[in-house]
């Protein structure tokens, strides 16, 4: 499209949307930077009435997250020898002592764990069956992509009960095998439906050209077809992550200690010593971290995926 | 290079019969080329020699091997699709490469460079090696896939209107060129073409087809000058083959109903008088559309003769093809 073309927008135009667009954007991001300053204040100023916006930061909340503490009295603190680091001289600051690590760190291990080995196992599966549904002639092909959807038709808590009972039979309660395979089992409809729609888009010629270039079917999939599907594979990649990466309600009721995900645990923060505010705020951005990097890593292919089929090259 | 042998090839899709008992062999060695209308057979036919399509019926034979139980690698065919069909991931570099790359293959790398580098510069792409396959143009593309064909040393090389998207200079420069490498190759070749000039200055064989049927199979000279059937003597000719009532100019055999008329059949001064419609001066020859008794004919004159619209000129026929009232060839 040439830089005259009619159907470009004018000047003004951009202008009324990009002042739209910016609007929008700040009044969404609002709660995010208000989390990551609250993350910064102390507990009193996270508390103030009216809300402080400029303030000293401080890393107690932070300190806090990653720690437990006991409270001890002002003269057995006097008795100590000086604080070794930053965190000791924080706590000692509010008459206590670090006892030791708190269990933020695992859970957020465990949430790494299963939101990455979930994603995995729903993309490897679901580019599988995307690519035998879109290639190949399987009889009730429709019916059994519909059944495939249909597993989405309800809120997964709505079987919460039976899948209860079912895994504390199995043993998989409270595992990290548990939690993958769920949450691959929730994913896997929308990572089929979804890649099945990206590989539809790729020509069958590009196989066929690969097959008589002297390679098999299989060669030509992982050679010809993934490279292609790659946007998709990428943008399916973000929802099956941010899916598992937030799901709490089925973490609150499988996992209570080895295999527990941050969401379930952040909360249990606020009853630790009073509303340690600062320190669930703290939580809350260490755990968006990962999605975000994740997402800002993929971002290229995820914005082709979202407008995919829209301008067909 | 080998021979291959088709015998009664057969293929429907659905109610559709696309290959009807094809019986051909291709010597090892010849450019044959399949010759027919959209819809008749030519493509889904090489499609079932390369393997891409399942047989319905009949056999394959590569280099005297039956191949039904082979995939397409293990065929070793190279093929250029009409729809080019570049990988569009990768470089024109790695697209030429992807071939012989090939887990069957596996050349050597400094044996791949060679081979690309001889190719590209065949081909007129060498300038273009390390662009992405996605940005060229058309032209650019099918050159890239003929490329990718001939890096090869395959059994049969299998092209589906290989230069269909070329533009004219460029299309009589390859055709020159795929012509050369055949023969020097001493390469086996089956080639799907509507153009006349392909068909009759590449061909050794020319196979025509008719609804999945192979009608006539020949070399180019015979299906032009001996072709045995109205509808074969109409895939060849350029301005096409004049077809007329047996009663307009008489004198023909008994059961011949119509008489087909190559422009170059048709002598000048003589004979019945016909009216001159127009002149189509095309350099080194020009077209004479006439009327006669209510029939167009076109005939060619020389280019320096000039008829006005209206004029009245004397023609016969000479040497006409015969056919009966199903189009067949009678004499």
């Amino acid at each position: 499209m040439s830089a005259h073309s009619i159907t470009e927008p004018s000047s003004r135009q951009k202008w009324v949307a990009g002042t739209l667009v910016i609007l929008y954007a700040l009044i969404t991001i609002t709660p995010l930077i208000w989390i990551l300053m609250t993350g910064f204040k102390t507990p009193p100023d996270s508390i103030s009435y009216p809300p402080k916006v400029v303030f000293t930061p401080s890393l107690e909340g932070y300190v806090n997250l990653f720690t437990t503490r006991t409270r001890v009295s002002p003269e057995a603190l006097a008795a100590l020898p000086p604080p070794a680091n930053f965190a000791e001289e924080i706590v000692r600051n509010r008459n206590m002592v670090i006892a030791g690590p708190s269990k933020f760190g695992e859970r957020f291990m465990n949430s790494v764990i299963i939101g990455f080995g979930s994603t995995f196992l729903s993309i490897f599966l679901g580019t599988l069956a995307a690519y035998a549904f879109s290639r190949f002639k399987i009889p009730l092909a429709d019916d059994l992509l519909f059944f495939i959807l249909s597993t989405r038709m309800m809120p997964p808590i709505a079987v919460a009960i039976p899948i209860f009972l079912m895994y504390r039979n199995l043993g998989l309660s409270d595992t990290h095998l548990g939690m993958i395979l769920l949450y691959t089992a929730v994913n896997i409809s929308l990572a089929v439906w979804l890649l099945k729609g990206f590989i539809d888009e790729i020509p069958r010629e590009y196989e066929e050209a690969a097959l008589i270039d002297g390679y098999t079917r299989f060669q030509a999939f992982y050679k010809v077809v993934l490279p292609q599907a790659a946007t998709g594979i990428a943008s399916t990649a973000i929802f099956c992550l941010i899916f598992a990466w937030n799901e709490y309600a089925f973490a609150v009721l499988l996992t209570s200690g080895t295999a527990q995900t941050a969401p379930p645990f952040i909360p249990t923060i606020i009853g630790v010593g009073g509303l340690d505010w600062p320190a669930v705020a703290a939580g809350a951005t260490i755990f968006l971290l990962p999605v975000m990097i994740f997402t800002i890593l993929l971002r290229k292919h995820l914005l082709r995926g979202i407008t995919f089929g829209a301008v067909r090259k | 290079m080998a021979e291959v042998v088709l015998r009664d090839l057969s293929k429907r899709f659905g109610d559709t019969v696309a290959v009807d008992g094809i019986d051909m062999v291709i010597p090892d060695g010849a450019f044959v080329v399949l010759l027919g209308p959209t819809g008749a057979g030519k493509t889904t036919t090489l499609r079932l020699i390369a393997g891409l399509e399942k047989l319905d019926a009949g056999t394959v034979h590569i280099g005297g091997r039956d191949v039904a139980a082979e995939i397409p690698a293990q065929r070793d065919v190279a093929m250029v699709f009409q729809q080019y069909s570049l990988y569009p991931h990768l470089s024109v570099r790695e697209n030429l490469a992807f071939p012989l790359k090939s887990p069957i293959l596996k050349t050597p790398k400094a044996e791949i460079d060679r081979k690309v580098a001889e190719v590209a510069e065949v081909l007129q792409i060498t300038h273009k090696l390390d662009n992405k396959a996605t940005a060229l143009s058309g032209g650019e593309m099918q050159r890239v896939s003929i490329g990718r064909a001939l890096v090869r040393d395959p059994s049969i090389y299998l092209m589906d209107e290989p230069l269909s998207s070329l533009d004219a200079k460029l299309r009589t420069d390859l055709r020159v060129e795929l012509k050369r490498i055949q023969a020097s190759l001493g390469a086996t070749l089956l080639y799907v073409t509507h153009d006349q000039i392909e068909a009759m200055t590449m061909a050794t064989h020319v196979g025509v087809l008719n609804e999945g049927r192979l009608v006539q199979f020949g070399s180019p000279r015979e299906i032009y000058e001996n072709p045995n059937s109205l509808y074969v003597a109409g895939r060849l000719g350029l301005p096409r083959i004049n077809v007329l009532p047996a009663d307009v100019f008489g004198g023909v055999p008994d059961g011949v109903t119509q008489i087909g008329l190559r422009p170059e059949h048709i002598a000048q001064g003589e004979g019945q008088e016909a009216e001159v419609i127009r002149v189509e001066h095309l350099g080194d020859q020009a077209r004479l559309h006439l009327t006669l008794k209510g029939h167009a004919i076109t005939t060619l004159t020389d280019p320096h003769q000039d008829y006005a619209p209206g004029a009245h000129i004397k023609i016969a026929p000479r040497n006409p093809l015969c056919f009966d009232a199903s189009g067949n060839r009678i004499a």
